[in-house]
């Protein structure tokens, strides 16, 4: 028996809206195999997974929190992604936006106005982010070095730094050894909605989502860009500055990811600590490339992925298995979705027989 | 001055070792065609599983085998959805790293702070008697020995063999290695899995003889150091050998310092070397790559083949 791939004479109809859901779900079945494996039962562990995230108000408004750098940081990676920019650094740049805002917070608080705080620290961690992504968008589009690596090895950096920074100079005096700086001055915390977790970020997730929706769908620019990204040589023929559009692009997608660190420092912890860098960046890279790079998707896959990490934490306290099983659970959804694909445009061929 | 010269020289290959395998590896794999961005996910399947398979066999080369083979099936993955899907080779890549991260965090958690077997280093008689050349390279652990022949058999192989030169075919012209009936679509898969394999190795390396034991995410970024030294080495293993060498050499450098006490260079600083040392590098070899008009990577690379129908 042979198995071939063999390209479809006529295009797939109304199974291609069967694709994702079967992806999922074969994703969900290696997931099964890991619980198994661990000596869990799956269905139990998926419920319980399905309770964590959607079982009360409140647990899901968490969903929200865990979505709202996800959203940013998708955003992020997917703006990039449109010019086939491969932006891995959305996980360093989160940080230095982080460090950025807190830095405003922490030293220069009293010397702005108190309604305008909370702006400035916003404007700051995004040009945080922003200069952490300009550094290989500006290797890439000045001397054409690799961005993937660039980006992913200033990832280290900034933690270092990151780590250096609360462990040594902005260290809390009267933390008694905690790890981490003084918390930020009351009016530096965002407000947080229903009286739950849920804080300002969200809001921002979803507005820049509109925006880099609009920007991509209507504007000169947002043409400019996905035509470098979907033919690079007709770019160029339109005499598109594509350097030009690489620094601009890198700037905002790092801005995007440097806002989400401020967000996740002055909307939940408050300081910075370790729970910074805890690989939102990552997971945007997921979320963008199951969003398709498309906005209004992003925000909808960060919420999906967000209901899945909250689970993760929920069925480690339940039953005690490692929440790594969630960044397990999107390496296989991602990876069976991306195969899916190709049963749009081939379709499997069995020979039967000798051959 | 001389034990100082030593110390620094011994840690450069010991530190090197891991990033090494990876980067010959990953070597085999491009030149075939194939882009597994997946290395660092690689390793840590390799460091746990040979952690593990030790620790549950008790014997170091049971571990360093189940290492290699798993971390190669690992890559298969990748292969698998690269090479029969042809589905974007980067974001597969990725797919395979963050895949790795979660699965070898997940099924290790039982091992963390676990104590096992582990490598010794030993003096390989009578080579370590020759002075100083010997006691830095012949003073090490057993899984250091055999990148002193993994390298120029790669070599060797690679520019010398006919099987190095299909290899090099099939990631250059798949289609014209097709017609004149090398088999693309094995090959890739074979060198995939090679890859894998000596990804692994490097993990069982950092695992098993360089910081025994195992923790989640133990690599740190080496995987992609790997990768990156690929770029810098222009597919060549010779230049590989170089590179890695060069990364051991930053991080001796910053254990010299600290273990002489040296307060120069703050600590912090001396941990980002070995990674603001991989961009300069990158830099480097790409403009120079520019300025002599020479293009290293395979023509194929990232190219998914296709036969025509």
């Amino acid at each position: 028996m042979r198995i071939t791939l063999k390209k479809r004479l006529r295009p797939l109809n109304w199974g291609r809206y069967l694709l994702i859901p079967a992806a999922i779900v074969l994703a969900l079945l290696v997931g099964a195999l890991l619980f198994l494996w661990v000596g869990v039962n799956p269905v139990r562990a998926y419920l319980e997974i399905l309770k964590g995230a959607f079982g009360s108000f409140y647990n899901f408004s968490e969903v929200l929190v865990r979505a709202t750098p996800l959203i940013l940081c998708g955003l992020s990676v997917g703006l990039a992604g449109k010019m086939l920019i491969w932006n891995i650094g959305a996980e360093g740049q989160l940080v230095v936006g982080g460090i950025a805002g807190a830095g405003i917070a922490l030293f220069f608080s009293a010397y702005i106005p108190g309604p305008l705080i909370i702006p400035v620290m916003l404007a700051a961690g995004f040009l945080g982010g922003a200069c952490w992504g300009l550094i290989p968008g500006f290797l890439k589009a000045r001397f054409q070095v690799n961005e993937i690596i660039t980006s992913l090895m200033l990832n280290y950096v900034a933690i270092l730094w990151l780590e250096h920074l609360y462990f040594g100079p902005w260290r809390d005096p009267a933390g008694r050894g905690f790890p981490g700086t003084a918390m930020l001055p009351d009016m530096a915390w965002f407000p947080r909605f229903w009286g739950t977790r849920v804080h300002l970020g969200l809001l921002m997730g979803f507005g820049a989502a509109v925006v880099i929706w609009f920007v991509l769908a209507y504007t000169r620019w947002g043409y400019e860009i996905r035509v470098i990204g979907t033919n690079l040589q007709a770019a160029q023929y339109a005499r598109i500055e594509i350097t030009r559009n690489i620094l601009l692009v890198m700037t905002i997608s790092g801005g995007l990811a440097g806002l989400a660190g401020i967000c996740e420092t002055a909307g939940i912890h408050y300081r910075l600590q370790q729970g910074l860098a805890v690989g939102s960046g990552y997971v945007g890279i997921v979320v963008a490339w199951l969003g398709k790079l498309r906005p209004g998707a992003i925000v909808l896959i960060s919420i999906l992925l967000g209901s899945l990490m909250v689970g993760g934490d929920q069925i480690q306290i339940s039953l005690h298995v490692p929440s790594a099983i969630s960044l397990v659970l999107q390496g296989a959804i991602l990876f069976c979705v991306l195969g899916g694909q190709i049963f749009k445009d081939y379709e499997l061929q069995v020979q039967g027989g000798k051959h | 001055m001389e034990s100082a010269v030593i110390f620094v020289a011994k840690i450069t290959i010991t530190s090197s070792m891991a990033v090494l395998y990876a980067t010959i590896g990953e070597i085999f794999t491009e030149r075939s065609g194939v882009l597994n961005l997946g290395v660092e996910g690689m390793m840590l399947v390799g460091a746990l599983t040979a952690f593990a398979a030790t620790d549950c066999f008790q014997s170091l080369w049971v571990g360093v085998l189940f290492a290699m083979l798993i971390s190669g099936i690992f890559a298969l993955i990748h292969g698998f959805f690269a090479i029969t899907f042809r589905v974007n080779q980067v974001v597969s890549g990725l797919a395979l790293t963050l895949f790795g991260i979660g699965l070898s965090d997940f099924l290790g958690r039982p091992f963390i702070g676990k104590v096992s077997l582990k490598f010794e280093p030993f003096g390989l008689f009578p080579l370590d008697k020759i002075p100083v050349v010997g006691q830095i390279l012949f003073t090490h652990s057993a899984l250091v020995y055999p990148a002193y022949l993994l390298v120029p058999l790669a070599y060797v192989f690679l520019y010398k063999t006919r099987y190095g030169l299909q290899l090099r075919a099939v990631g250059e012209n798949p289609s014209a290695a097709d017609t004149v009936g090398i088999p693309v679509f094995p090959m890739r898969y074979l060198y995939t899995f090679i890859g894998g394999a000596l990804a692994g190795l490097g993990g069982a390396y950092l695992s098993l003889a360089y910081t025994p034991g195992w923790k989640e995410q133990m690599t740190g970024g080496q995987g992609w150091i790997a990768i990156a030294l690929v770029i810098f080495s222009m597919w060549d293993p010779l230049k590989a050998l170089g590179g890695a060498l060069l990364f051991g050499f930053i991080n001796a450098f910053q254990f010299y310092c600290q273990a002489a006490g040296l307060t120069l260079i703050p600590s912090y600083v001396l941990r980002m070397l070995p990674y603001l040392f991989t961009i300069v590098v990158l830099i480097v070899i790409t403009r120079w790559e520019a300025a002599k008009k020479r293009v290293g990577a395979p023509a194929a690379l990232g190219i998914p083949f296709e036969r025509e129908q």
